[in-house]
């Protein structure tokens, strides 16, 4: 019988495998950054070991440093504290690191890809559960915690039991103002925030090979969201194309192996996987979140549901709490919702796409009055880009503000963050109680949605302008 | 890691469902470089709320936690589960568990136990109308136990070996780092390096 992707990078990897026990895996890539890594440094310390591969090894910093005044010291005490100690652990252990100030620093899942680190058939691993994004170039990538973290630094393997393997067939064409966020949010609603557990996710179809890296990237990056531990798609010529020429794409005899290689890379027409659902592209339409997790959303030309009406007691349950939180009325249409601040950015939209497709939304207009928007490029190369292309001043003579780059909003541990009662459209991934700001609330949207809400001051699409 | 056997203790009622990582430990309270003292930002959001369970004085003792369903999902933070373990819980029950929370709960010592919503309805109950009840959370024998019912729950034979050994992945797989050497003498030399730096 054939194979799926994810089941031959999986065998790919395998170091030991003893019935009754989890397989032993290599490790490719392993990510690092300031947050979940002080303890597993401090682990190997305490007992003595070393990193095994340092090489195989990339630190940045994105979940805490400021975006803005980044040539001054971090201001928050207990940030730099931990800036520092990764800084520390790096020059202790020999790891590349990429700090604040160093052109290829920004979110750890938008620099991989872009220095051409990532590569298909990889095993990529990182403490930060959207990892999931590097499976868009068919590397099997996913999320660990610390304990994790200081086993592969150790060892540069980890125990894992093999997951089963989920299809998600998404055909045909999307329509002019939809998105691949669309595509992803309209999976989560369909199979909801648990839907995915104890699966891989594998994006197939005609809609999703039409798609750019960029694209393909933000549908990978929420797999975790459908709570899968990965997403991957098959790598094709466009997935070849972007890798070509980056820093580290392996060059001459060396690309033609890993080419040949990475060819071999698709589910076999005859592989079996565990559960198979179908999207139709061309029926979605722009999709937006209305409650506390990602798999409450509905399409924006519809309205708040009516609690009453689910018939699952537990979902009518969090619907309720979710109201209330949201401080939204069962009924509202969802283009009527009052938003305060849009935030463009983090590694499910911070890529240089994506703030090309807003900017062009928002050219020659200005921001509505009492609305603010924050764009945050998801890394300093992307921000450089941008500059290049005139973006800022795009965003800047909107009335938007422009920063540096860092995972900022998307989960307000540094300053950026809501106030209490505050209301965001925000491109990132997830919309938790808190999750930008203690009592701030979410709507997640894709960047152009986010473009025509910050313009309308409403949730919007373009072609409400 | 602490040799994980059996462990009796009194539970606290959480009648919530999809208590993401954000709401067991928001982000704020990420940043000590140690692995002690996340017990204050536990379930910070709630904590305020007089009538939230942990400020009920009656579950104060408590070290068993018994959740609605989808706990512990959202991001990787292992912070989650340590600030679990800094307040002194030793037990989560819940009828489904995040992939990532799980893993990490189990590598870290503390025990997550799946049982059927129905159960953890019975467990509530119990619990809500007798704050005392002692409920017993056996690995030897994989049964809960409490007012003399026995409910069963399963767990890999290798995880229940490692937990009640309390042995740590690491040194395990470092006893057998030859088979680890000889899988890098046959990887691909085209697979990339961090280092050098190449720009
Ligand atoms: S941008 Fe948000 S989701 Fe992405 S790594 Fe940073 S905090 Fe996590």
């Amino acid at each position: 019988m054939g194979k799926a992707l994810a089941e031959k990078v999986w065998n790919d990897h395998i170091v030991r495998q003893n019935a009754g026990e989890p397989d032993l895996l290599y490790i490719d890539l392993h990510l690092i950054h300031e947050v979940t890594s002080p303890q597993a440094f401090d682990g190997l310390r305490l007992s003595g070991r070393t990193v095994r591969r340092p090489e195989l090894t990339l630190a940045t910093e994105d979940h805490n440093v400021p975006t803005i005044d980044i040539d001054k010291p971090i201001a928050d005490p207990v940030s730099r504290l931990q800036v520092d100690t990764l800084r520390k652990n790096c020059a202790e252990f020999g790891i590349r690191i990429h700090s604040l100030g160093d052109v290829e620093q920004g979110i750890v899942h938008v620099v991989g890809p872009q220095l051409g680190i990532t590569q298909p058939g990889m095993t990529i691993v990182c403490g930060d559960s959207h990892t999931s994004t590097h499976g868009a170039f068919g590397a099997l990538a996913f999320g660990i915690g610390t304990s994790e973290v200081e086993h592969v630094l150790a060892t540069q393997t980890l125990p894992l039991n093999r997951p089963k393997m989920m299809a998600i067939n998404v055909e045909g064409t999307l329509k002019p103002g939809v998105t691949s966020k669309d595509i992803i949010l309209a999976v989560i609603a369909k199979i909801s925030t648990g839907g995915g557990q104890g699966y891989i996710l594998e994006y197939r179809g005609s809609a999703i090979r039409q798609l750019s890296m960029e694209a393909r990237m933000t549908i990978c990056n929420m797999s975790i969201e459908a709570g899968a531990r990965a997403g991957l798609i098959a790598p094709d010529e466009i997935t070849f194309e972007y890798i070509k020429g980056r820093p580290h794409a392996p060059k001459g005899k060396e690309w033609d192996a890993a080419l040949a290689y990475w060819k071999t890379l698709q589910s076999d027409s005859d592989a079996k996987f565990d559960k198979e659902i179908t999207l139709n592209a061309d029926e979605l339409s722009p999709f937006v979140t209305w409650g506390t997790n990602p798999g409450q959303g509905v399409p924006l030309n519809a309205a708040v549901p009516i609690p009453s009406e689910i018939e699952d007691e537990q979902e009518r349950v969090a619907a309720q709490n979710a109201l209330t939180y949201m401080d939204l009325k069962a009924g509202t249409p969802m283009k009527a919702i009052k938003i305060d601040t849009v935030f463009l950015g983090s590694c499910t939209n911070g890529r240089i796409e994506d703030l090309r497709s807003a900017a062009e939304i928002i050219k020659g207009k200005r921001i509505a009055g009492d609305t603010r928007m924050l764009v945050v490029p998801g890394s300093a190369r992307v921000r450089l880009q941008a500059e290049a292309e005139g973006l800022d001043r795009v965003f800047l003579d909107a009335g938007a503000e422009w920063r540096s780059a860092g995972c900022s909003m998307c989960l307000g541990m540094n300053p950026d963050q809501l106030k209490p009662g505050e209301r965001a459209a925000s491109t990132s991934n997830r919309n938790f109680e808190g999750r930008q700001g203690k009592g701030g609330r979410t709507h997640l949207v894709s960047p152009l949605v986010a473009a025509a809400t910050a313009i309308k001051g409403t949730l919007a699409s373009p072609a409400d302008l | 890691m602490e040799k994980f056997i059996s462990h009796s203790g009194t539970g606290v009622p959480l009648r919530r469902s999809n208590v993401d990582t954000d709401q067991i430990i928001p982000a704020v309270y990420l940043k000590r470089v140690t692995r002690t003292g996340f017990e204050d930002g536990l379930f910070a959001a709630w904590r305020s709320d007089p009538d939230f369970v942990l400020n009920q004085p009656q579950y104060k003792a408590g070290t068993i936690l018994v959740a609605g369903v989808d706990f512990g999902t959202g991001s990787s933070r292992e912070h989650a589960v340590w600030a679990l373990q800094n307040y002194g819980f030793k037990v989560v029950i819940s009828s489904r568990f995040a992939d990532i929370f799980r893993g990490n709960s189990l590598k870290g010592g503390l025990l997550t136990v799946i049982l059927p919503q129905s159960e953890i309805e019975g467990l509530w109950t119990a619990i809500e109308t007798d704050p005392n009840t002692s409920i017993e959370v056996d690995l030897q024998s994989r049964e809960v136990r409490y007012n003399g019912k026995k409910v069963g729950f399963e767990l890999d034979d290798y995880t229940r070996w490692r937990l009640m050994e309390g042995l740590d992945d690491i040194g395990l797989t470092l006893r057998k780092i030859d088979e680890v050497e000889k899988f890098e003498k046959n990887r691909a030399v085209y697979k990339p390096k961090t280092l050098p730096i190449l720009s």
